[in-house]
């Protein structure tokens, strides 16, 4: 019994193992090891070369472009599709006309909302870039062209060619993207919280905005704080909106250049390895800075209902 | 949902709840109004140009096509490769699903239910997986890929889209398989079926709820890939996949002009995800935020 018990485990382990082993640790290990070296990527000889290429990191500009663009989208994607996604959410389950017996109630038709609004969340990121920049394209573009017919002839920005636009743009794509899951799941949670909770409030004479802020956001806490996470790991990536819409190496100026496709261009493009790794590294310290702050920001009392 | 408790608590305020109600729910209207329009009109607009000439795409973008042409679509489905393109990624998803929903749950059932020594140790490592951003293992594994002779292939693409869809799916399941009730397995072991029949034939059909979830979340996510086979699947141009195919549609020189064509092949890209969403928003919706909230 016991020595069947063994070769089950075995049995079962050695395959799923066996492949997460080779793909996913052994890059892993292996991408430390090469960001010590000078290789290029494209013959098989190589050499140690210690901490030159953290060296040349330190006084490379781009790389430091780079590290202030994900740091930006890290502050403005979380906080903007956060927000937009609770206050959704919060108009579908509390903006709904008085019923009788009930201080709130959702709006009608809040599950239509809610399936359109998650719409963009099963597209591929790659049709999705895609579409916006036709949707973006100066001369024929959606977005120009309604301008123009709304009298704004004259605002014809190059939204992506244009260094200071860029990256917002970037950003409004991802926010648009993202703001449909967040409103799924946020309203989930919501619609779990006591409807006593409102209804004592209320009668207490708070109005809407105080019982967000008292009830619903406080009792939500811990799925905001997952959803920062996961919007902060995006943030951190981003490589398929940058290298589909923007042109150029990073954009115009390498205006919307961030980590992850600076590193692709240098280990693909331009040869170099490892110095690519050593940016590799880089966006893991970051990730890890980003999800310590994160963890110590977030504690706090447990609220049990 | 209206609630059945709510006595003088909401019969109190009445008045004036009511007309603030009243104006709140114009204004929320409102406002949910528009951003379901802001969602929508640009997957419409993509439809619309679509069925346009290339000139109208020009001149007009947001008017209502003159007539309907039809032939963008054949144009993108044969000669742009989209129907190629969109077998290809029908092979790679159906083989890499199928493997990480078996690899995954058999990983997961073993580290849920069974005491050994480095339980602990292997759960970890496979879980630590998810923390880790994918892009710094690119490079070595493109080497690993190359040496191995599985770049551009799709077995190759196929093993790797499970090694990657592991932590997560073992960290579900194995969360999944702890809640089960452990009677119905010892019953069948007392009846004299061996661990691994137990597994397939009562504890498999068992967390069929858990499976559908992470079974939608890993489709999706495979489905929609694109940073992986950007790196390793750059050989073949028949070999591209369906996200892949398309962007590469819309860079490449030969094909520049031919918007309507290009429209074409994005909408036939979107349209089975968004039908299969329509028909089953609900597993979709639990399915995706499930993976956000374990």
């Amino acid at each position: 019994m016991q020595h069947g018990k063994y070769r089950f485990i075995a049995g079962f382990l050695a395959l799923p193992l066996a492949i997460y082993g080779v793909f996913v640790i052994s890059p892993f290990v292996q991408a430390i090891y090469y960001s010590f070296t000078d290789w290029t990527g494209l013959s098989p000889d190589f050499e140690m070369v210690g901490f030159q290429n953290y060296q040349r990191l330190w006084d490379d500009e781009v790389f430091w472009k780079s590290v202030g663009h994900n740091v930006l989208l890290l502050l403005v994607l979380p906080l903007v599709t956060l927000g937009l996604g609770l206050f959704f959410a919060f108009m579908l389950n509390v903006g709904g006309r008085r019923r009788k017996n009930a201080a709130i109630a959702g709006v009608r038709g809040s599950s239509v909302y809610k399936v359109v609004y998650f719409f963009p969340q099963v597209l591929s990121i790659a049709i999705v870039a895609l579409l916006f920049q036709f949707a973006y394209n100066p001369n024929s573009g959606a977005l120009n062209s309604f301008l123009q017919a709304i009298g704004l002839d004259s605002v014809q920005p190059d939204w992506l060619g244009d260094p200071q636009l860029a990256l917002w743009c970037v950003m409004a794509v991802m926010i648009w993207c993202n703001v449909g899951f967040y409103v799924v799941l946020f309203s989930a949670g919501m619609s779990s919280i006591p409807k006593d909770f409102y209804e004592a409030a209320l009668l207490d004479g708070a109005n809407r905005v105080q019982t967000f802020f008292r009830i619903t956001l406080p009792l939500l806490w811990d799925t905001v704080q997952t959803g920062w996470v996961y919007m902060g790991i995006m943030a951190l990536d981003a490589f398929a909106v940058i290298q589909i819409m923007t042109v150029g190496p990073g954009g115009p100026d390498y205006s919307t250049e961030v980590l992850a496709y600076y590193l692709y261009t240098k280990a693909f493009r331009d040869g170099q390895a490892g110095y690519a790794t050593t940016l590799g590294v880089a966006l893991l310290i970051v990730t890890m800075i980003f999800a310590g702050i994160v963890m110590k920001l977030g504690r706090r009392e447990r609220l049990e209902y | 949902m209206p609630s059945q408790r709510g006595g003088p608590a909401v019969d109190s305020p009445g008045g004036r709840l009511g007309s603030e109600g009243r104006v709140l729910n114009v204004f929320s209207h409102g406002v949910l109004l528009l951003w379901g329009l802001m969602v929508t009109l640009p997957l419409l607009w993509a439809v619309m140009s679509a069925f346009k000439t290339d000139k109208e795409i020009f001149t007009s973008p947001w008017a209502l096509p003159t007539s309907l042409h039809f032939d963008a679509w054949g144009r993108a489905w044969s000669q742009a490769h989209m129907s190629q393109y969109f077998l290809n990624s029908v092979i790679v998803v159906a083989g890499s699903l199928f493997g990480t929903m078996l690899l995954g749950s058999m990983a997961a059932y073993v580290l849920a239910r069974f005491d050994f020594p480095g339980n602990r140790f292997v759960y970890f490592l496979f879980v630590g997986g998810m923390s880790f951003p994918i892009i710094l293992a690119l490079v070595p594994l493109f080497f690993v890929m190359k040496n191995m002779q599985l770049l551009n292939t799709y077995p190759g693409l196929i093993l790797v889209y499970i090694a990657y869809s592991l932590p997560f799916t073992i960290f579900f399941l194995s969360g999944f398989f702890k809640t089960l009730p452990s009677s119905v397995a010892e019953a069948a072991m007392i009846d004299g079926a061996s661990h691994t029949r137990t597994f397939f034939q009562v504890m498999l059909p068992m967390a069929k709820p858990g499976l559908i979830s992470v079974g939608i979340f890993n489709f999706l996510g495979q489905w929609n890939q694109y940073l992986l086979p950007t790196v390793l699947n750059v050989g073949d141009e028949d070999k591209k996949l369906l996200p892949q195919g398309l962007v590469a549609l819309a860079v490449s020189q030969g094909y520049k002009g031919d918007w309507s064509g290009l429209f074409a092949g994005l909408v036939i890209a979107m349209l089975p995800v968004l039908a299969a969403y329509i028909v089953f928003q609900r597993q979709v919706q639990a399915g995706l935020t499930a993976g956000a909230l374990k």
